[in-house]
C-alpha cells in the first residue's frame, strides 16, 4: 500500500510539475517594447512624438503599407491629407475624379450618407492622430519623468515636446470641427480600453476649449522659425487661431475678424518671406531654404512612403496624354478641375499670371471618370527646382512636402478680415498684402489691384487662384455661403451636369454611423 | 502501365531487391491473360449462426483472389469449385462478421459467423483515448481508409470531401498541392479562425502554412491515413476546449500490423485537363467593337493583326504520377509491429509553369512490451516538398489581354513578350497601369519553394500493475515545418521593370530592374500531454465506468526571417532593409482535463466532460477558460421492447450540451500594451533627422475567450440488420463573446477598429446520414450512401451599441476600384451577406446601366440604398456516392449537391464592360462576354445583377477498380481508373460555382483529372 501511494505521488506530481510552467502563459513579442522600455530618455520620447507627426504623413508603420493604423479602409485611401484634401476639395468646383473607389464619388455628387468609407476613415485617422497624442501627455507628465529619473535637459526638451503634441491634438480637433462639428472629446484623461464612451462636444464648444488650448500652450512652444523642420512653433499656433477666427462665424455663430487680424498679423510680422516663384512651392525639394512655409507634413520618396500624401497629389492628378516627366511619377489618372477654376484666371496658359498650372484637355466634363475630361492640375510636381527628379528611382513616392500652413494664407485671412470689418488692421495693409501674392504671381506689379476692386468676392477668388488644391475650398465655400445653395453653381455639383443646390445640412458632413453605433454618447448631426 | 511501372522504378526506388520483385512483376503484367488455374476440386459445406446455430441464407462464399463466388441456399449449404488446394475461401454474409477459412484440402467445411451489431464494435478514437462506438454519446462521425474518396488525391483533407454531413470541404484553388477550406457546421466565428482543430495521431497541429507552403496538410501523404475521425458538437469536442468551437478532426496514420511482413506498391499516373475558360470576347468580336464604340481611327489603330485565345496560351494538359511503397508486418519475432511507407509525388499543374513534388516518409513503431501492459506507438512523418509556383496574376491577365495582340514579338525587349510601351516616357517603359503579357507574367517568373515537415509522436500506454483497470498515458509529440523560397525575375521582365531605374533619371533606358528575393521561416510546435485512465465494470450494479483526467502542455513558435527586397543583380531595393533580422511569434496553451463515462444496463450512457485550458493570448485574469460538456444516450434497441424486432436492429437517441472556446486566428498579444518599430520607408523628418516611429498598439486589456454553447440531439439507427444505417442531428449552436473586430468608441485606443470580445452568431442546422446497402449477393454488393446538411447561421448581435443607421462591419474586398467590399457582417442576417444596389431592368430584362431601386425612397441614390441580398454559403448541402461491385470488378462516385449558395461574379461585374474593351488610360482589352448582355459602358460594381445563383451538382469522382488477383507468388494486382471533377451542372454563369468566400474573381481552375492506378499486396 505504502509502494502504491508513492506511486501515486509520483504521478501527481508530475501533473503538478506543469503548474510550474504556468509562468509561459506570460509571452512578449521580441522585436517590441513595454512602455517602461520604451520611455527611459528623450530619444524614446522624440520617437513617439515622431509617430505623433508622422501618423499625419505616413499610414502605418510599414512604408508604404502593410501595416495600416487605421482600419476598415483601404491603407493607401487612410492617409490623413489624402482623405482631407477629397473632403475639403472634391466636394467643391475645383476637383473631379474618375475613380470607383467606395464612396469617392459621393463628394461631388453631395450625396454622402454617415456610412461613406472615406468620412470613417478620415474621422477614424483624426482621432487616431488624437489618441496618440493623449498618450504622449500621458506619458510624459512631470511626475512620469521624475519617476524615469529623466532630469533636465532632457526634461525640459520632453516638455517642449508636449506642447507639440498638444498642439497637434488641437489642429486635429480643427478638422473635425471644421468637417463633423460635434465631436467626441478626449483628452490624456482618457482611459485606453473597449469599455471606454467620450462625451460629445457641440461645435461652439470645441471652438472655445481650442481657444484656451492653443492659447495655454503656445508659451512652451519655441520661437517662430526656430524649431526644427517639420515641428510646430509659435506661428503654427498663431496660424492655426487665424484660420479659426476666420470661420469662426461658422463655428459658433459669433464673428471674431479682429482676432483673425491679431493673429495673421502676428504671424506675417514674424520673419516669414513668400518664396519669390510660386512656381516652385510644391517641388520635390521644396523643404530647402522655403521661408514661406510655417508647418510641414513631410514626405520622402525613400524613407516616407505612402500612397497618399503628395504621392496622391501628383500621381493622381496626372493621366491620359500627360507626359509623365512633368510631374516626375506615375499616372493614376483620377483628379482634374472643372472649368470655373482655370477661369479665375486671365489665361489658362499661367502667361499672366504664373500661378494657373495647368494641363488642358478637354475644358467641359462629359463623362466623370473620362480623365481627359476637365483641365489636368500640375500644380504638384516632384521635380527639382533645378529640373531634376526626385529620389524614388521607382517613380512611385513623392518628396514633396505639403504646407499646412504658409504664409500667404495669412496674407488671406489679414485682408479679408478687415473687408469683413474687423479691427487692429487697415485696408492699406490688407491690400499689401494682396498685391504681395500678385506681384509674385505675375512677376511685376503688372497684376497690382487697387482699392476699388479689392472686395470679398475678388478675396474669394484670389484664395482660389493662390490656395487651389492645398485644402481650403470647402471651408471657403461654406464660409462665404456658396457651398450648398444655388447662388454658385459648378458643373456637377449635386452630381448634375450644369450643378444644382443640395440641402443646407451638407455643410457639416455626417458622424461616421460606425462612430454612433460604438458610442452611445455621440448624436448624429442634424440632416442625416 | 508496363512502361509507366518500368520508368517509375527507374526514376525512383533504390532498393535492388525491389526492383527485382517489380520487374519481375512487370513481366507477370504481360502474362497475366494466360494465367490460368486449370482443373480444381469441389468443396462443399454449410454456414451458420453461432449464436442460435441456425443456418444463414444467402451468405457469401468466394475463393479469395478470385472473383469466383457462390451464396448459400435457404438451408445454409454452398458448393464451390476451387482449383487449387491451398485457396482460401472467404465467407460473409449481412449482419454477420467476415472469416476466412483455408480449404487445405479438406472437401468439407462448416463454419459459423458472429453476428455482429453493424460495425457497433468498432474503437473510434476519441480525444485522449478511444470509445467503443456504441458507447458514443456524441456527434461523431469515423470514415477509415475503405471509405476514402478515390483517385488522384494530393492532400488529406479531400478523401473525405463529401463524405461527412456537417463538413464541407472546398479545394482553394486548381493549383497543385493547394489547400482546401474545411468548415464543420459551418463556422461559429466571425474573426477568428472557423477551421476546426486538426489533430494528427494526437498532436494538434496549427493551421497555419510556413512561408513557401500552400497548404500544411499537402505535407501528409494521403497513403498513410487509416482513418478520419470528426467530433462536431461539443460533447464530443469539448475535451478540447478552447479550440473545439469549430469541430476537431482526428486524424489517424496507419499502424504497424501482426505477422509477417507484407508489402504494398501503388502508383497512380494521372492527367489534368484544363475544364473550361472564362468566357471572353474574341479578337474578331474587340475588333467590331472597337469599330463601332471606339472614337474612330484613333482607336482602330490600336487594335492588332492577332486572333490569340490567351487562356489557351497559360494552360495546358498537365501530368503527374504518385508512387507509394509501404511495408508492414512484425520484426524481432513479432515483437516489433512496424509500418515504414514512401511516397513520391510529381505534378504539374494545369497553368504552364506550376509543379509541386513531393517526398514522404513515414515510420510507426508499435511493440507492446513488459508483457502487453505497455503499448508503446511511436510515429515519425516526414515530408519535402518543391513547389514551382506559377504567377496567378496570369490567369487575370489572360481574361483581360487584348485578344488582337500577339504572344511575342520580334523585339529583344521584355523577353520578346508583346507589351504595352509608354511612347512619351524616354525609353518607351511599359505603361503605367497597363496589363502585362500574361505568358510573359508566367515565363518571366521563377518562384519556387521547398519545404520540409515533420511530424511525430511517442506515446507510452503504461497499465499500472497496482489497480485494475488504471492506465496511464504519456504523448510526447512536436511538429516542425520550414519553409523557404526564392522568387526571381529578370530584369527584362515588363512586371518589374521600371520598379528598378536608376535614379538619375528615372526615364532614362538603362534599367537595374527585377527581383531577386528569398524568404525562409519555421514552425515549431511542441506538445507533452499526461492522462490517466481507470475504467471498470462495475457488475454488482450493472454498469460501466470509465474516468480519465489529465494535463497538456503544448507550445507554438513561429519564426521568420526578414529581408530586404532585391533587385534581380542583388541590390538591395532603398528602404527595404528589415529592422529586425527576424520576427518572432508564440503562443503556449496549459490544458487540465476530464472525462467520465457511465454505462448503465448497457443501454443509459452518461459522458460528461470538463477542460480548463489557459492561453497565453489573454492577459493574467482572463486568460483561463473553463469548458464543461455533459452528453447522454439512450440505447433504445437494447430495450426488451426493441430487441425483437426484425426491422429495427439499432436504435439510440442522444443528446448533448456543451461549451467550447476560440481563440485561433487571432492576434497573440492582443491584450499587451506595447510599442513596435516602424520600418525603414516609415521613417518622419523631424530636423534633418529621419526618425523610426514607435507606435503604441491597439490592445484591449479585457480579451478573452470567445465560447460557444451548443445543444445536438442524435438519432442512430440501423435497420433490416444494419442493412441500413443512418444518423439524424439536430443543433443550435451560439457563440458569444465573438472575437471580432468592430469599430470603437474613438478616442479610446490606438486604432478606430479592435479586436474584442463582442457580438453573438447562432446557428441551428440539421444533419442527416443514410447508408445502405441495396444489393448483396454472391455478384454484386451494392452500397449508397447520402447525407444532408441543413444550416442557418445567423448574426444576433454586433455591435455593444446596437444603432439602426449603423449598416455592419463590411468586408469582402472585390477587384475594381480601390478598396471597395461587397459583403457585410450585420445583425439577423447570414455572415458575409452581400450588399448590393437593386438593380433595374428594362421592359426585355436587360440591366438599365446605373439604374438602382431607391430602396429608402430619400429621392437620392446614394450608400443608403445598399441593400442585403443572399449569401455565399449554402442553406442545403448534400453528399451522394455509390459503389458497385461485381464480380472482379467495382465501380463508384463521390458527388456533392449544394442549394441557395450565392457568387459575387467579380470576373463579371469588373471586365464586363466596355471601358474594359476600350479602356481610357488609352489601350484596348478583352471583356468578359458578359458585355454583350449587360452593354454597360462603365462598371457597376455594387448592381445585385451581379449576385448569381450558384447551386450545383458537382460529380466529384467516378471510379472503377478491377481485381486482378494473383499475379504472382502471393502478389495481388488491382487496378483502378477514376475521373475527379467529372462535371458540374450549375446555372452559375462564371468558370465555377464553387469558391471559398463567395466572390469569383480569378481563381486558378480546378482541372479535370484522369487517373489510372495499380496497387500491388506482396
Amino acid at each position: 500500500m505504502i509502494k502504491n501511494i508513492s506511486k501515486w505521488t509520483g504521478l501527481l506530481l508530475a501533473v503538478f510539475l506543469l503548474a510550474g510552467c504556468h509562468k509561459d502563459l506570460d509571452r512578449f513579442p521580441p522585436n517590441d517594447v513595454t512602455s517602461a522600455q520604451l520611455f527611459i530618455n528623450e530619444e524614446g520620447y522624440k520617437q513617439v512624438l515622431a509617430k505623433v507627426y508622422g501618423s499625419m504623413a505616413l499610414t502605418g508603420n510599414s512604408g508604404p503599407a502593410g501595416s495600416g493604423d487605421v482600419a476598415g479602409i483601404d491603407e493607401g485611401t487612410s492617409d490623413f491629407l489624402r482623405l482631407f484634401w477629397k473632403a475639403q476639395q472634391l466636394s467643391t468646383d475645383e476637383a473631379v475624379v474618375a475613380w470607383n473607389d467606395p464612396g469617392i464619388q459621393d463628394f461631388h455628387n453631395m450625396n454622402w450618407s454617415s456610412n461613406n468609407p472615406m468620412l470613417i476613415g478620415l474621422y477614424g485617422r483624426s482621432y487616431y492622430v488624437i489618441t496618440l497624442c493623449n498618450e504622449f501627455l500621458r506619458e510624459s507628465t512631470p511626475e512620469k519623468l521624475s519617476e524615469r529619473g529623466i532630469t533636465s535637459p532632457a526634461s525640459d526638451n520632453i516638455k517642449a515636446m508636449r506642447a507639440e503634441a498638444r498642439y497637434v491634438r488641437a489642429f486635429q480637433y480643427w478638422v473635425l470641427m471644421d468637417l463633423f462639428g460635434n465631436v467626441g472629446f478626449t483628452n490624456e484623461e482618457t482611459a485606453i480600453g473597449a469599455s471606454v464612451r467620450p462625451e460629445q462636444i457641440s461645435r461652439a464648444n470645441l471652438f472655445a476649449y481650442l481657444e484656451t488650448e492653443l492659447n495655454a500652450l503656445v508659451a512652451d512652444l519655441p520661437a517662430p522659425r526656430s524649431n526644427q523642420y517639420g515641428r510646430a512653433d509659435k506661428a503654427a499656433v498663431w496660424a492655426l487661431l487665424a484660420r479659426m477666427y476666420l470661420n469662426a462665424q461658422v463655428y459658433t455663430g459669433t464673428a471674431k475678424w479682429s482676432e483673425a487680424i491679431t493673429n495673421s498679423k502676428k504671424v506675417l510680422d514674424a520673419g516669414y518671406v513668400l518664396i519669390p516663384d510660386y512656381r516652385n512651392l510644391m517641388l520635390a525639394d521644396n523643404n530647402a531654404g522655403n521661408t514661406e512655409s510655417i508647418w510641414t507634413l513631410n514626405y520622402d520618396g525613400l524613407k516616407t512612403k505612402n500612397y497618399g500624401g503628395t504621392t496622391f497629389l501628383v500621381n493622381a492628378s496626372v493621366g491620359g496624354d500627360m507626359d509623365q516627366t512633368v510631374s516626375g511619377l506615375s499616372k493614376w489618372g483620377g483628379v482634374r478641375t472643372t472649368k470655373t477654376l482655370p477661369q479665375l484666371f486671365p489665361d489658362f496658359t499661367g502667361a499672366a499670371d504664373k500661378r494657373a498650372q495647368f494641363f488642358q484637355q478637354n475644358l467641359e466634363i462629359e463623362k466623370i471618370s473620362e480623365f481627359k475630361d476637365g483641365f489636368a492640375v500640375t500644380k504638384f510636381r516632384n521635380r527639382t527646382k533645378s529640373g531634376g527628379f526626385g529620389s524614388d528611382p521607382e517613380k512611385t513616392f513623392s518628396d514633396i512636402d505639403f504646407p499646412v500652413f504658409r504664409l500667404a494664407e495669412m496674407n488671406l485671412i489679414y485682408a479679408e478680415a478687415v473687408l469683413r470689418g474687423g479691427t487692429g488692421g487697415d485696408r492699406v495693409n490688407a491690400l499689401n498684402y494682396l498685391n504681395r501674392l500678385r506681384e509674385r504671381a505675375y512677376g511685376s506689379t503688372i497684376g497690382n489691384i487697387s482699392d476699388v476692386s479689392m472686395n470679398l468676392d475678388f478675396i474669394l477668388d484670389e484664395r482660389g487662384r493662390e490656395l487651389y488644391w492645398e485644402g481650403f475650398r470647402r471651408s471657403d465655400l461654406v464660409r462665404y455661403g456658396k457651398f450648398t445653395d444655388g447662388t454658385y453653381l459648378w458643373p456637377w455639383k449635386g452630381g448634375v451636369r450644369n450643378g444644382t443646390a443640395v440641402d443646407a445640412f451638407r455643410r457639416l458632413y455626417p458622424i461616421p454611423a460606425t462612430e454612433i453605433g460604438s458610442n452611445p454618447n455621440i448624436k448624429q448631426n442634424p440632416g442625416y | 502501365m508496363i512502361f509507366l511501372l518500368t520508368l517509375n522504378f527507374k526514376l525512383y526506388m533504390k532498393s535492388k531487391r525491389l526492383i527485382a520483385r517489380l520487374g519481375l512483376l512487370g513481366l507477370l503484367l504481360f502474362a497475366m491473360v494466360q494465367i490460368s488455374f486449370g482443373q480444381g476440386k469441389t468443396v462443399t459445406g454449410k454456414i451458420t449462426s453461432s449464436k442460435d446455430g441456425s443456418p444463414l441464407a444467402n451468405a457469401t462464399v468466394v475463393v479469395k483472389g478470385t472473383t469466383k463466388g457462390v451464396t448459400t441456399d435457404a438451408d445454409g449449404n454452398f458448393s464451390i469449385n476451387v482449383s487449387k488446394e491451398n485457396a482460401v475461401l472467404l465467407v460473409s454474409s449481412v449482419g454477420f462478421g467476415r472469416k476466412e477459412i483455408p480449404v487445405a484440402g479438406q472437401l468439407q467445411l462448416s463454419l459459423s459467423l458472429d453476428e455482429i451489431q453493424g460495425n457497433l464494435n468498432e474503437v473510434v478514437v476519441v480525444g485522449y483515448g478511444t470509445q467503443r462506438k456504441r458507447d458514443l454519446t456524441g456527434a461523431v462521425t469515423s470514415i477509415s481508409s475503405k471509405d476514402f474518396v478515390k483517385g488522384a488525391l494530393q492532400t488529406p483533407e479531400q478523401l473525405i470531401a463529401g463524405k461527412v454531413a456537417g463538413v464541407q470541404i472546398v479545394s482553394n484553388s486548381g493549383a497543385p498541392g493547394a489547400g482546401s477550406r474545411i468548415r464543420i457546421r459551418g463556422g461559429a466565428s466571425l474573426n477568428a479562425s472557423n477551421d476546426p482543430l486538426i489533430v494528427i495521431d494526437g498532436v494538434p497541429v496549427d493551421n497555419a502554412s510556413v512561408a513557401g507552403s500552400v497548404n500544411p496538410l499537402n505535407m501528409i501523404n494521403p497513403n498513410d491515413i487509416e482513418n478520419f475521425t470528426i467530433l462536431k458538437d461539443p460533447s464530443a469536442a469539448a475535451i478540447y476546449g478552447s479550440r473545439a468551437s469549430n469541430g476537431v478532426i482526428l486524424i489517424t496514420t496507419k499502424k504497424g500490423t501482426k505477422g509477417k511482413v507484407k508489402f504494398n506498391f501503388g502508383s497512380q499516373f494521372f492527367v489534368q485537363t484544363p475544364g473550361s475558360k472564362v468566357d471572353v470576347l474574341n479578337a474578331d468580336q474587340i475588333r467590331d467593337i472597337v469599330g463601332t464604340k471606339g472614337s474612330g481611327s484613333a482607336d482602330i489603330s490600336k487594335l492588332g493583326t492577332a486572333n490569340t485565345d490567351w487562356q489557351d496560351e497559360i494552360y495546358h494538359t498537365a501530368f503527374g504520377q504518385d508512387i507509394n511503397l509501404s511495408a508492414s508486418g512484425a520484426l524481432i519475432e513479432g515483437k516489433l509491429p512496424f509500418r515504414l511507407s514512401g511516397g513520391f509525388l510529381n505534378q504539374d499543374g494545369i497553368l504552364k509553369t506550376s509543379n509541386f513534388k513531393r517526398q514522404t516518409l513515414s515510420l510507426n513503431l508499435n511493440p507492446r512490451l513488459l508483457k502487453n501492459t505497455l503499448k508503446v506507438d511511436m510515429n515519425v512523418k516526414a515530408a519535402w516538398t518543391q513547389n514551382q509556383f506559377a504567377n496567378e496574376g496570369a490567369i487575370g491577365s489572360a481574361i483581360a489581354f487584348d485578344p488582337t495582340q500577339p504572344v511575342t514579338v520580334n523585339s529583344p525587349r521584355f523577353g520578346g513578350y508583346f507589351t504595352y510601351v509608354d511612347p512619351n516616357a524616354a525609353g518607351a517603359p511599359p505603361r503605367d497601369l497597363s496589363p502585362t503579357n500574361p505568358v510573359g507574367l508566367l515565363k518571366m517568373r521563377d518562384d519556387q519553394s521547398n519545404v520540409f515537415r515533420s511530424i511525430g509522436n511517442l506515446q507510452l500506454d503504461y497499465a499500472l500493475p497496482f489497480v485494475k483497470g488504471l492506465r496511464a498515458n504519456l504523448n510526447l509529440g512536436y511538429d516542425w515545418q520550414e519553409g523557404k523560397g526564392t522568387v526571381v525575375v529578370p530584369d527584362s521582365a515588363a512586371s518589374a521593370y521600371r520598379r528598378w531605374e536608376i535614379k538619375s533619371n528615372p526615364f532614362s533606358v538603362v534599367h537595374y530592374g527585377g527581383v531577386n528575393n528569398q524568404y525562409n521561416s519555421q514552425q515549431r510546435n511542441l506538445l507533452m500531454d499526461f492522462y490517466l485512465n481507470y475504467a471498470k465494470d462495475l457488475k454488482d450494479i450493472n454498469s460501466r465506468i470509465d474516468v480519465m483526467a489529465g494535463t497538456s502542455y503544448q507550445d507554438f513558435l513561429f519564426t521568420n526571417d526578414n529581408f530586404a527586397d532585391y533587385r534581380y543583380d542583388k541590390s538591395v531595393r532603398p528602404g527595404t532593409q528589415p529592422q529586425f533580422p527576424t520576427n518572432e511569434a508564440q503562443y503556449t496553451l496549459i490544458s487540465y482535463y476530464g472525462r467520465l463515462n457511465y454505462t448503465l444496463a448497457n443501454k443509459y450512457v452518461l459522458t460528461a466532460t470538463l477542460r480548463t485550458d489557459g492561453s497565453s493570448k489573454f492577459s493574467k485574469d482572463n486568460r483561463w477558460g473553463v469548458f464543461p460538456s455533459v452528453a447522454f444516450a439512450w440505447r433504445a434497441s437494447n430495450e426488451n421492447f426493441l430487441s425483437g424486432s426484425k426491422v429495427i436492429s439499432d436504435l439510440k437517441f442522444r443528446a448533448g450540451w456543451g461549451i467550447t472556446g476560440q481563440q485561433d486566428g487571432i492576434d497573440f498579444y492582443g491584450y499587451l500594451p506595447r510599442y513596435s518599430l516602424s520600418n525603414n520607408a516609415a521613417l518622419y523628418q523631424l530636423g534633418t533627422e529621419y526618425l523610426s516611429m514607435q507606435r503604441p498598439s491597439a490592445y484591449d486589456p479585457n480579451l478573452s475567450w470567445e465560447t460557444t454553447r451548443n445543444v445536438n440531439f442524435g438519432l442512430d439507427f440501423g435497420l433490416y440488420s444494419n442493412r441500413i444505417t443512418g444518423t439524424l442531428d439536430i443543433f443550435n449552436r451560439k457563440t458569444e463573446d465573438l472575437l471580432s473586430v468592430v469599430p470603437i468608441a474613438l478616442g479610446t485606443n490606438f486604432s478606430n477598429q479592435l479586436l474584442t470580445n463582442v457580438g453573438n452568431i447562432e446557428s441551428n442546422g440539421v444533419e442527416f446520414t443514410i447508408n445502405t446497402t441495396a444489393v448483396k449477393n454472391q455478384k454484386v454488393t451494392w452500397d449508397i450512401g447520402f447525407n444532408f446538411t441543413y444550416l442557418t447561421p445567423k448574426i444576433t448581435k454586433l455591435l455593444l451599441n446596437p444603432d439602426p443607421s449603423f449598416k455592419g462591419n463590411l468586408v469582402g474586398g472585390i477587384a475594381g476600384g480601390t478598396g471597395n467590399t461587397i459583403q457585410i457582417h450585420s445583425v439577423d442576417n447570414r455572415p458575409y451577406s452581400f450588399l448590393v444596389k437593386k438593380q433595374i431592368y428594362d421592359p426585355s430584362g436587360r440591366p438599365i446601366e446605373g439604374l438602382y431601386e431607391d430602396i429608402n425612397r430619400d429621392g437620392i441614390i446614394n450608400d443608403n440604398d445598399l441593400y442585403r441580398y443572399k449569401s455565399p454559403d449554402p442553406r442545403i448541402f448534400m453528399g451522394l456516392n455509390s459503389n458497385v461491385s461485381f464480380g472482379k470488378w467495382n465501380a463508384g462516385f463521390v458527388s456533392r449537391i449544394s442549394l441557395g449558395n450565392y457568387n459575387y461574379n467579380n470576373i463579371e461585374s469588373n471586365l464586363g464592360v466596355l471601358r474594359q474593351v476600350i479602356n481610357p488610360l488609352g489601350w484596348l482589352g478583352n471583356a468578359s462576354s458578359n458585355y454583350l448582355k449587360t452593354g454597360f459602358a462603365n462598371n457597376q460594381y455594387f448592381s445585385d445583377y451581379y449576385v448569381q445563383n450558384a447551386s450545383f451538382f458537382r460529380m466529384d469522382n467516378i471510379n472503377v477498380g478491377y481485381e486482378v488477383g494473383e499475379v504472382f507468388k502471393k502478389a495481388y494486382l488491382r487496378l483502378t481508373a477514376n475521373v475527379q471533377n467529372a462535371f458540374v451542372i450549375t446555372k452559375y454563369t462564371g468558370l465555377d460555382p464553387e469558391v471559398n468566400g463567395g466572390i469569383d474573381n480569378q481563381i486558378y481552375p480546378r482541372p479535370r483529372i484522369f487517373a489510372l492506378g495499380l496497387n500491388l499486396d506482396f
